[in-house]
């Protein structure tokens, strides 16, 4: 059978009739090595082609590395954060300090390959030092934002109900609450600072993730194994972190990363408001004071703008990238 | 000997329907206790409510006594110490039983933990020799593979092994075998039946199989539409079963005596389906039965009492013998 395929590949004319005529002689001691009906449920066979003993990760994995596109943005993401985390050895200083005469275009001056602003600051040094507060805010942001809102689904789809209708009440209040407006007013009443700002994004995106466990853990909670979990005496709390969240996991991972690069945008546009920390350089207030002079020097605004589209660009290929491998309805019975 | 359980006028109740009206039986430790019946009859249910896992619209009405004690009154807290511990269930599915992101080895090990004070290592070399007791083998390797990794027979004896773990007085088996394919379903109950008597556990065999009933039970209750409507030892009950339904279903039965295989003639059926267990007056196989008669519609058929702890739900059982269709069978 393998060979009959091999033959179609390498090229070759395919005769059917002497292997016809060999099976037709001699059928019994003609026994194929591999058996033909590979579908066959009898459970002996199968426990035979079972022996792979990491068939469950490696295959994700593979499917994660087969993908161009995902291996591109994880390239991007690395370099975006190797940057921020060398930016202090790359770039010492304060990167806000005036170094050199203002409007230095790019490559006009080698020692400031992306020239300079309007107050005579190193861009480069600019880009390199916001990746460090984006990817911060993002990645905090994030880990607040999913924590909160796996626990209130988690408990809202698992136990359903009046405390169900309760907190899905609570996360359509935040819900219809134009989530930048209410990030906006969180950030102005708070002072401005990375942490208010991180936990203003993480107040603003914990309801997506709330609904879609909420969502997750409804499905999985009338699972047999959670049933037969019940059947053995698990408690609630040990249901819900051993038997389902590790279930309900790969959605939600693939949900992370864009959040990671949603949080990034929200940073990034509340720095252009100049609601970002004063402090502190980061993309989008780069974008915010150059945007006065963009008739005169366009790449004080193009420059970060790229910073920041390719971040969020490489989060985004990442995320379908883990969808691909981690999507339950692509992937085998699990 | 002292019953095990005693579920007396059991009861399920519904907004809508009652499944389960009224079911009373017994078993002794060590038994095997067969309860067949068809889809809907509300064999399923009876057993998720001895162990308290009916959904929580739910209402249970009459008493389990368990060792003793009433097991419908217990809170959610003294029940999930019953559950595993003194009572656990294997399910029909052996594919989906088995929680996919876990070892099988952290499966057991985790019962283990919550029910016996063990330390992790001492509970691992439990699960193995649990696999091993399971007839799995190479359970030292096959302890740190996942579910899907496993044929469904594996996996049914894995389920057994998890439920087996706190060696439980009574292990309730739904249709534990019938995703199985005969082979296997052989196996499994071979091995139910050796663990039984190894930890003198008593079994509840749930199932449709008339055949896995005559060879491994020791009793058999047939359910129809939530009642109980015919008890008694396998034997006897094959041999002469008394109510129409019992006759029915024995009837429908393939089997290997050479008059009675369908190859000479269509099998045998019981016409008509399940009636919804709502607002039936009377009998509620009456507009199934080929005995049927005017006064069956009038009130519900108590069970009778008779020689050898046998029980039908039939009044005209004198009758039944005289009707076509159930003319002796076997």
């Amino acid at each position: 059978m393998n060979s009959r395929k091999l033959g179609t590949l390498a090229g070759q004319a395919i005769d059917f009739a002497p292997q016809a005529k060999i099976e037709a002689s001699q059928p019994a001691s003609e026994t194929p090595k591999q058996p033909r009906w590979t579908h066959i449920h009898a459970p002996d066979v199968r426990a035979s082609v079972s022996g792979t003993a990491w068939r469950g990760m490696r295959r994700e994995l593979k499917v994660f590395l087969a993908n161009y596109n995902a291996l591109f943005g994880t390239a991007i993401l690395l370099l975006v954060a190797l940057s921020a985390l060398f930016a202090p050895l790359l770039y010492p200083g304060d990167p806000l300090e005036m170094v050199a005469r203002p409007f230095l275009w790019p490559g006009q001056n080698p020692a400031y390959p992306l020239g300079t602003d309007s107050m005579g600051r190193d861009v480069l040094a600019g880009i390199v030092h916001g990746a460090r507060i984006s990817l911060t805010v993002g990645l905090a942001a994030t880990a607040l934002g999913l924590t909160a809102g796996i626990a209130i689904g988690a408990v809202a789809g698992y136990f359903g109900g009046l405390v169900d209708d309760v907190l899905v009440k609570f996360i359509e209040i935040f819900q219809t609450i134009p989530s930048f407006v209410l990030l906006v007013v969180l950030v102005a009443i708070a002072q401005p600072t990375t942490a208010t700002v991180t936990v203003a994004i993480a107040i603003v995106s914990w309801p997506t993730v709330a609904r879609l466990t909420r969502a997750e853990f409804r499905a999985i909670r009338e699972k047999d194994y959670v049933l037969a979990a019940r059947s053995l005496g698990f408690g609630h709390a040990r249901i819900i972190f051993r038997e389902i969240l590790p279930n309900a996991l790969p959605p939600l991972i693939v949900t992370s990363s864009v959040m990671v690069a949603s949080a990034i945008l929200m940073e990034s546009a509340l720095s252009f408001m100049g609601l970002g920390d004063p402090n502190r350089v980061s993309w989008g207030s780069m974008i915010g004071a150059g945007r006065d002079v963009i008739r005169t020097a366009w790449y004080l605004t193009a420059l970060p703008g790229l910073a920041i589209v390719f971040t969020v660009l490489a989060l985004n290929l990442i995320g379908d990238g883990l969808n691909d491998a981690l999507n339950p309805r692509f992937s085998e019975d699990r | 000997m002292a019953k095990l359980l005693e579920v007396s006028d059991f009861s399920v109740r519904f907004a809508a329907a009652e499944p389960v009206k009224g079911v009373s039986f017994s078993a002794n430790p060590g038994e095997m206790l067969a309860i067949v019946g068809e889809s809907g009859s509300g064999k399923s249910l009876t057993a998720l409510g001895l162990m308290g896992l009916l959904p929580r619209q739910a209402r249970v009405g009459g008493q389990i006594l368990f060792g003793g004690r009433d097991l419908v009154g217990l809170s959610e807290r003294e029940l999930r110490r019953v559950r595993g511990r003194d009572i656990a269930m294997i399910f029909q599915e052996p594919m989906t039983s088995l929680n996919p992101v876990l070892t099988i080895g952290d499966q057991i090990i985790e019962v283990l933990r919550i029910h016996e004070n063990l330390t992790r290592r001492q509970a691992r070399e439990r699960a193995i020799a649990l696999l091993d007791l399971v007839s799995i083998p190479e359970a030292a390797r096959r302890i740190d593979e996942y579910p899907h990794q496993l044929s469904g027979g594996m996996r049914q004896r894995v389920m057994i092994a998890i439920a087996v773990a706190c060696n439980p007085k009574l292990l309730i088996a739904d249709e534990a075998t019938t995703a199985l394919d005969v082979t296997i379903q052989a196996q499994v109950l071979q091995l139910l039946d050796n663990l039984r008597a190894q930890l003198n556990m008593a079994v509840i065999l749930i199932t449709h199989d008339l055949g896995i009933v005559a060879q491994w039970a020791d009793r058999v209750v047939v359910m129809y539409a939530g009642r109980k409507i015919e008890e008694g030892l396998p034997d006897q009950v094959f041999e002469t079963p008394y109510h129409p339904y019992t006759h029915g279903l024995l009837s429908a039965s393939p089997r290997l005596k050479a008059d009675y295989h369908y190859r000479d003639g269509p099998l045998s059926e019981i016409p008509g389906s399940i009636v919804s267990a709502a607002g039936e007056k009377g009998c509620s196989f009456r507009p199934r039965c080929p005995a049927a008669r005017p006064a069956c519609s009038l009130t519900v058929p108590q069970l009778i009492a008779l020689p050898a702890g046998r029980q039908v739900a039939c009044p005209y059982v004198a009758a039944i013998a005289e009707v076509a269709h159930v003319a002796p069978v076997g």
